[in-house]
């Protein structure tokens, strides 16, 4: 049987679970429509609002050696272009592509213009609506964006405001940028929001020009902070999505974004309980196309697990999110390395010697270059696995132990037995 | 320690000339790629395979969708990543040569991802609903079969008549064992047969068992993918029916099974300047016993001659010397001790200048004992070529550029069209004469 990919976030429909984030690849009708038949299934719109006017440069990348783009970084604001002609583009790619899901962005700031957008919107066709309580510079200082979703109290006004307007489905779009987002989620559910999206862009500079002394993107001679975003951002994302997802008081459905490149970090997201992804960064990298991964990645994996819906498991692994305390002490890894797919290259040894604690031995002189793990010592951190270049050579392998599962809590509650500690070199 | 990557053993003595990467090598080597757009390597791709795509996705660990925008593009695109001359096509294009970086390895990446699609026994298309149509296709090698895929997809039935005991056509026979052993054509051939639907009838030779006409009678359009005929003979040479002369496709082929004594063996000349040649003096440095001496005799020289660049490369790093400007003029035999019968022991030669024509008093001796005859093989399809309303000129059936023959009903592809070049160039002539057949039996009445 050939795995159904239709996703419902928020009752918004989707022949599949790959929206565009709003953003620049949504600006326009003429690129929504090439991304739909590149295959997306949804698309947020560009965030419409009063006008504004951007600047140049307005972006800045974390790069890699190898000179990949690993983090992104924007000034941008939102869009630029008369909400006529957007509203005239949103309805031509509705009438056009029926069935994918067309959500419209919205930042205002006074009530009256909220109504008058949200009603445009639902004229024009659109599937749902998303709140953009998240842009992290430029409208911040204006009060609007972030400054909204920093605030449980605006948050829940406006998310109210707009639900009691709206006909359609209403996600309100939440900052990173915040130390707990909880009461955030709690805000837009209160203000009866249909769903979530999280998260927008990280507060961030992403760079200084060493040589001109001027942080980075920089725009004459200044720079200023902006919002953070690609495979960089993505654990922060997993995290805010996890929390959200683990709250026993929230009910709300999620779509998740932050750093999504391809259909395993998708997977992820849907794991932790997103029922729809929004992609930004990666498809301005590299472009629309790179849905097709998505699509039949997707499809790959849910043949491999014998999955037939999105339901069947999306939130699989937020049981498995636990805390730090319940963790089980006596659970004993150690490093094993592979000699016959070792290369020799003491990563490892380096690794282990400065940074883990101390239990990688060179291999004696005249011997094959095989490094030697002291598996009395070795506190089974994983970090020579981590700098391993060769996948599989280093594996962490559970021992036993004789010692029965104990957490912390366990410990504190009723002394749970734990085993002695390693790695402490006397 | 880290052995180097296992060399798969092909026949004895012949060893995979590309290895197959592993998953780690794949990984690593996925990830150089740019995913260009408008990439010059799906340009230079015959099948115009999404080769950024496929790529993209071994890196993200899809190697479901990675070996599907493959086979999707090229049915037989687990044979072309062992057998297509790379060099010349994708990997040639590849704009990391502008950077003076080394290109992608284009090749062994599709392999990876194909053999493992195969491993798996994943596939991706299913035959269409049936539309009561017949489609006969003559010959059953590279180019039926993709047609017939393809055909099979359009929901029409199709009946594939070989004059050979099995399928698979050159790319089963001719290859030369380093590239590609003949079982991993052979899994090809199931693989493409397993849409379902294809009836398979060896040991009949259209234009000899029955003919076009007959077919006609049985089937609603025809697809000839007869390819090239035998081996070119110097009949006309004195000595030619002595032994120890073989025809080069003839010999790769029995050298494949196993089926050549080369004992005795000290001295081969292949005589040709084309990929065949090439293929045939890079096979018999690899199986002459120790020792053994092998040279390519050519008309012209390296630089006029049709075979690849980085084959010759390769062939004289392998040890193979070169005769350029030579041609034969006679085969001087003795009487072989152990045979009693008469075999060669030497060519007589004569000098050729730049325009291939021989220069009087520069006759010369060569000795050896095995001569290979690369010079070209004869068309297969004269016989059917007869059939009114089929033209049949320098020794190629002539199509339009959708792949239909001036006969109604009758369209071709491969060799006997293109006069021979690759297994993905006659792949896609198969797969185009396979939507323009489609066409036509949607266009004809019942
Ligand atoms: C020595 C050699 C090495 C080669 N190496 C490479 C290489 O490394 N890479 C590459 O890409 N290409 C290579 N090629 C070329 C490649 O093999 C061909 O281009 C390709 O096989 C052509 O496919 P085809 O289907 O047109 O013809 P073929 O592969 O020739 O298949 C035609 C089939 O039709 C059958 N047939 C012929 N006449 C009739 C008839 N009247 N009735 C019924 N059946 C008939 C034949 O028996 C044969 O099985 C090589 C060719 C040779 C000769
Ligand atoms: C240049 C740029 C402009 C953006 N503009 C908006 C916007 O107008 N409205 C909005 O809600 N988010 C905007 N975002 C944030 C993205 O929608 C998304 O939340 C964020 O980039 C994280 O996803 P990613 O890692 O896939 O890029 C923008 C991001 C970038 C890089
Ligand atoms: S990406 Fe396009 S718009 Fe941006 S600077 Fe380059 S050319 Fe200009």
């Amino acid at each position: 049987m050939k795995p159904d990919l239709t996703a419902n976030c928020a009752g918004i429909v989707s022949p599949n679970p790959f929206w565009l984030a709003s953003a620049p690849p949504t600006n326009t009708g003429e690129q929504v429509m090439r991304a739909f038949e590149a295959g997306w299934g949804g698309a947020v719109w560009k965030t419409l609002g009063q006008p504004i006017q951007n600047v140049t440069s307005r972006f800045g990348a974390l790069r890699h050696p190898a000179a990949r783009t690993i983090g992104f970084n924007n000034i941008e604001l939102i869009t630029d272009r008369s909400l006529e002609v957007n509203f005239r583009e949103i309805a031509a790619v509705k009438k056009r592509f029926p069935e994918r899901a067309v959500v419209v962005s919205l930042m205002f700031e006074t009530e009256a213009e909220w109504k008058d957008a949200i009603e445009r919107s639902i004229d024009a066709g659109a599937d749902g609506l998303e709140l953009n309580f998240g842009c992290p510079h430029g409208m911040c200082e204006r009060g609007m964006g972030s400054a909204v979703g920093q605030e449980p109290k605006i948050n829940e006004r406006i998310t109210s405001w707009v639900s009691a307007l709206s006909s359609i489905p209403v996600i309100v779009k939440l900052t990173p940028n915040v130390h707990d987002i909880r009461p955030h989620g709690l805000a837009a559910q209160r203000g009866g929001a249909d769903g979530v999206s999280l998260i927008n862009t990280v507060k961030s500079i992403i760079g200084v020009d060493i040589d001109r002394l001027i942080p980075q993107p920089i725009v004459g001679d200044l720079g200023t902070n902006g919002g953070y975003c690609g495979p960089a951002v993505k654990p922060i994302a997993l995290h805010m999505l996890a929390a959200l997802s683990r709250d026993e008081r929230f009910h709300l459905p999620l779509s998740g974004i932050g750093g999504i490149s391809n259909w395993r970090d998708a997977v992820e997201f849907l794991l932790l309980g997103a029922s729809c992804v929004q992609v930004c960064t990666e498809v301005m990298l590299h472009g629309y196309r790179v849905v097709e991964d998505m699509l039949d990645g997707l499809e790959g994996y849910m043949r491999e697990h014998q999955f037939y819906t999105l339901e069947d498991f999306v939130g699989r692994a937020v049981a498995a999110c636990s805390d730090w305390g319940d963790l089980d002490l006596n659970h004993e890894l150690v490093a094993r390395i592979d000699a016959d797919q070792c290369i020799g290259c003491y990563d490892c040894v380096v690794a282990c010697a400065d940074g883990g604690h101390q239990c990688i031995a060179r291999a004696p002189d005249g011997a094959p270059r095989v490094p030697q793990v002291d598996e009395e010592e070795c506190v089974g951190c994983n970090l020579c696995e981590i700098v391993c270049p060769v996948p599989g050579c280093i594996t962490m392998t559970a021992i036993d132990n004789g010692f029965a599962p104990a957490s912390w809590n366990d410990h504190l509650t009723h002394g749970a037995r734990l085993r002695p500690k390693k790695g402490s070199h006397g | 320690m880290r052995p180097t990557t296992s060399a798969e053993q092909t026949k004895p003595g012949v060893q995979e000339y590309k290895v197959p990467l592993n998953a780690n090598q794949a990984r690593v080597e996925a990830a150089r790629c740019l995913f260009c757009d408008d990439a010059p390597c799906v340009k230079a791709c015959p099948t115009s395979i999404d080769v950024p795509q496929f790529i993209r996705k071994i890196t993200t660990g899809n190697l479901w969708g990675s070996a599907r925008t493959i086979l999707q593009a090229n049915v037989l695109g687990r044979s072309c990543a062992r057998v297509c001359p790379v060099e010349e096509l994708c990997v040639g294009d590849c704009v990391l040569n502008e950077d003076g970086r080394a290109p992608i390895q284009i090749g062994r990446l599709q392999r990876f991802a194909t053999d493992y699609a195969f491993a798996r026994g994943w596939r991706y298309a299913e035959a269409g609903p049936a539309s009561g149509r017949s489609v006969a296709l003559v010959g059953g090698g590279p180019a039926s079969l993709a047609a017939a895929h393809q055909l099979r997809i359009f929901g029409h039935s199709c009946t594939i008549y070989e004059k050979r005991s099995r399928l698979g056509g050159l790319n089963a026979s001719g290859i030369a064992p380093y590239k590609m052993t003949d079982e991993i054509a052979m899994e090809e051939v199931d693989w493409v047969l397993g849409i379902g639907g294809i009836e398979v009838r060896t040991g009949i030779e259209v234009g000899c068992d029955i003919s076009l006409e007959e077919l006609e009678q049985d089937h609603d359009a025809i697809f000839i993918g007869a390819g090239l005929g035998a081996d070119t003979l110097l009949t006309d040479l004195p000595g030619s029916e002595l032994g120890g002369i073989e025809g080069a496709v003839d010999f790769i082929e029995r050298a494949k099974s196993g089926c050549v004594d080369l004992r005795r063996v000290k001295r081969a000349l292949v005589i040709g300047g084309g990929n065949t040649a090439l293929d045939a003096v890079r096979l018999l440095v690899r199986i002459l016993p120790p020792g053994g001496d092998v040279r390519l005799l050519y008309r012209g020289d390296a630089a006029v001659m049709p075979g690849y660049a980085h084959e010759l490369a390769a062939a004289r790093v392998e040890g193979v010397g070169m005769h350029w400007h030579t041609q034969p003029v006679a085969f001087l035999g003795e009487i072989d001790e152990e045979s009693g019968q008469p075999r060669i022991h030497a060519l007589r030669c004569t000098r050729t200048d730049d325009r291939k024509r021989p220069i009087p008093g520069t006759e010369h001796t060569l000795a050896c004992d095995l001569v290979i005859l690369a010079i070209g093989q004869s068309p297969a399809v004269a016989r059917i070529a007869s059939t009114p309303g089929l033209e049949f000129v320098g020794g190629c059936l002539r199509v339009d550029a959708t792949g239909a023959t001036g006969r109604p009903g009758v369209f071709a592809g491969g060799d006997c069209v293109n006069g021979g070049t690759e297994v993905v160039q006659a792949v896609k002539e198969g797969m185009r004469a396979a939507v323009t057949i489609d066409e036509y039996l949607k266009g004809v009445e019942r």
